[in-house]
């Protein structure tokens, strides 16, 4: 899907190869094939806002960030609810196709690769209900 | 005496517990924390620099290195955690 995946939590480089190699690679062949990164003290959590102080743990922060370097999007979520992976591949591939198009296409709600686009400009201004129907937010 | 944990998703903290030192006007910090809030969409995300493990190695990853690229940076609460 032509994106770079990297984990980041407050446990050590060496736990980290310990819970790959122990319990993760049992899970995914070869085990995981992304950088697990090291937070020690949370710095780099606490400058994007998912450190917990209190707890000593970063929440399930997850940040889109595009081939500029800026933040196209995030999610951050407490520790017991998981994420869904398949929503951030939606989000990833609206923000591709809205700078491939260079922001002449943007994606309405629910859309999801194969569903219609829409073309922002003076035309389209009170006229979104002509060609977008809510029906389309739903899957 | 040993007190059985609960079982969840949160690391275990402690802390320390008994009375609070007493202040002296020294740990009063002199300069004000940083407010932080959360990063905003739109701008540049923070550059780092973290160690970390892939693949049998130890690296070290610089988030800079990474531009010309879409990049899904993900926190989370910790290995070993059951979710």
């Amino acid at each position: 899907m032509g994106a770079e995946v990297l984990s980041m939590s407050i446990d050590s480089m060496f736990v980290h190869k310990m819970w790959n190699d122990n319990e993760l690679s049992k899970m995914v062949d070869g085990g995981v094939p992304f950088p697990m990164l090291s937070d020690a003290g949370g710095k780099v959590g606490t400058v994007y806002g998912v450190y917990d102080e209190n707890a000593g743990v970063e929440a399930r922060g997850r940040f889109i960030i595009d081939p500029d370097g800026v933040v196209q999007g995030y999610e951050v979520l407490t520790p017991p609810v998981g994420r869904n992976v398949n929503e951030t591949f939606r989000q990833l591939q609206a923000f591709q196709l809205v700078r491939e198009t260079a922001g002449k296409e943007a994606t309405p709600s629910g859309w999801k690769p194969g569903k219609q686009t829409l073309k922002p400009g003076p035309d389209l201004v009170g006229k979104v209900w002509e060609v977008w129907k809510t029906e389309q937010a739903f899957d | 005496m040993a007190e059985k944990a609960e079982v969840g998703c949160a690391r275990p903290t402690g802390g320390p517990v008994g009375e609070e030192p007493v202040k002296t006007p020294q740990d009063t910090p002199k300069t004000i924390k940083e407010v932080r809030g959360m990063i905003k969409v739109g701008q540049k995300a923070p550059d780092f620099v973290s160690p970390g493990y892939q693949k049998g190695e130890f690296i070290n990853i610089k988030l800079s290195d990474y531009l010309g690229k879409w990049v899904l940076l993900c926190f989370y609460p910790g290995d070993f955690t059951f979710v």
